[in-house]
């Protein structure tokens, strides 16, 4: 009975040590000030964060998009609302499916990466040279990293909404013979830019920083051993893809849902 | 070096790319307009009853958009609803006094917009002015209940 309540006691402990340690670990490398190549670092990153993730986040987009446009249309055809079809597509992209789906993809294709690299770094012993010859590896490697992340994903974002409203297009209006002018005319009347693509990517830049901050700290903080990068990996890919989703809801019902 | 300068052109090309995906959001997507409110002059109209018309609706004349809806408010002298528009200055001292509006809906279930029709007055409205003739939104449920009570009747 002690016993199991110890053992309670130390995962509550252990939890929260974890949650302040990734904590101070955010805040002391995101406002790390930059150094002179900072930039340069920066600019890597982000190509191969946001650059290199382009064609899997927009390739999905153009596929969520049709699906949408494809599945609205034989809904919304028996209502004989089929107009409404632009308003459709453009609303559940905008608002949660963009911010969503392209925070999960980048969870496995940019998070993973970071995790693995990170760690692989400090299994080598990378991480600790850096501090024996004066260069802080919050600076050099976290850091632009992180910034990387937090630009790269609101940007991919905009992009899949783009993409998939334009998929919806082929699928509605081209394909199934939608009347191009209610497509977007409906879409224009409902859609407001703040409130729908505003909030949209606020949520994008929340979504940024949860998951790439707990793929860098995943990397930065696992037991530097072949199985610990593994565990670390599959623990990112996990981790944020539960935050993105239970943060979603809790965004929707703040901005959209009227509960407060 | 060579790799980092086309490195860096890849990450100006996508950062481009998304600041012009949000302008096309905008702009597209939203129907936000880059005119400036300056070059628009103002209607009012007052209706019975304006159904689920919205700020921001379209203001059409047969069929073509020339203008928007920027205000709707509830007018406490005759308790009915006062909507105010702003029109494309093309049509400043072009419409006639006796100009009728009316709320239509685009489709079955599409948005509501106010319809524009010119009548014979010499005389043209102004900046400012009220269109008295005015036509409300058709409700659903009025017309059943009318229906109805028309059936009870016969």
């Amino acid at each position: 009975m002690i016993g199991s309540l110890r053992r309670l006691g130390r995962f509550g402990c252990n939890a929260l040590e974890s949650l302040g340690r990734a904590g101070g670990f955010l805040l002391l490398s995101a406002f790390a000030v930059p150094s002179r190549e900072g930039f340069g670092l920066w600019v890597r990153q982000m190509h191969f964060v946001g650059v290199l993730s382009l064609a899997i986040v927009l390739v999905s987009g153009l596929f969520i998009g049709m699906v949408l446009a494809l599945q609205g249309y034989t809904i919304l055809v028996e209502f004989g609302a089929e107009q409404a079809l632009g308003q459709m597509v453009a609303l559940s992209l905008l608002r949660e499916l963009a911010p969503v789906v392209a925070a999960l993809l980048f969870a496995g294709r940019a998070g993973s990466a970071l995790t693995a690299e990170i760690g692989l770094m400090k299994a080598t012993e990378q991480l600790s040279s850096m501090e024996m010859i004066g260069v802080d590896p919050l600076r050099r490697v976290v850091a632009p990293r992180l910034w990387a992340g937090f630009v790269a994903l609101p940007l991919l974002t905009v992009g899949f909404s783009v993409v998939g409203i334009w998929g919806g297009y082929l699928v509605g209006v081209e394909w199934l013979g939608g009347f191009e002018g209610s497509y977007w005319g409906n879409m224009q009347s409902s859609v407001e830019f703040l409130d729908d693509v505003g909030n949209g990517m606020i949520k994008s830049m929340v979504f940024a920083v949860v998951v790439t901050w707990i793929a860098v700290f995943q990397g930065y903080d696992l037991i530097p051993t072949s199985e610990g990068i593994s565990r670390a990996t599959t623990r990112t890919v996990v981790y944020s893809s539960l935050a993105v989703l239970g943060l979603d809801f809790v965004l929707t019902a703040v901005m959209f849902g009227g509960l407060s | 070096m060579k790799r980092s300068k086309t490195m860096e052109l890849g990450v100006g090309l996508f950062m481009l790319a998304g600041i012009l995906g949000l302008v096309f959001l905008g702009l597209r997507v939203s129907g936000m307009t880059l005119n400036a409110s300056g070059d628009t002059f103002r209607l009012e109209a007052n209706f019975a009853n304006i159904g689920s018309l919205k700020p921001r609706a379209r203001v059409t004349m047969a069929g073509v958009t020339v203008g928007r809806i920027s205000a709707i408010e509830l007018d406490t002298e005759w308790y009915d609803a006062r909507v105010v528009m702003e029109l494309d200055s093309d049509l400043e001292g072009e419409l006639s006094r006796d100009t009728t509006a009316a709320i239509l809906t685009a489709g079955l279930l599409g948005e509501q917009y106010v319809g524009l029709s010119v009548g014979g007055d010499p005389e043209m409205l102004a900046d400012g002015d009220t269109i008295r003739d005015t036509q409300s939104a058709v409700v659903l449920e009025e017309l059943i209940q009318q229906f109805v009570s028309n059936m009870v009747n016969d």
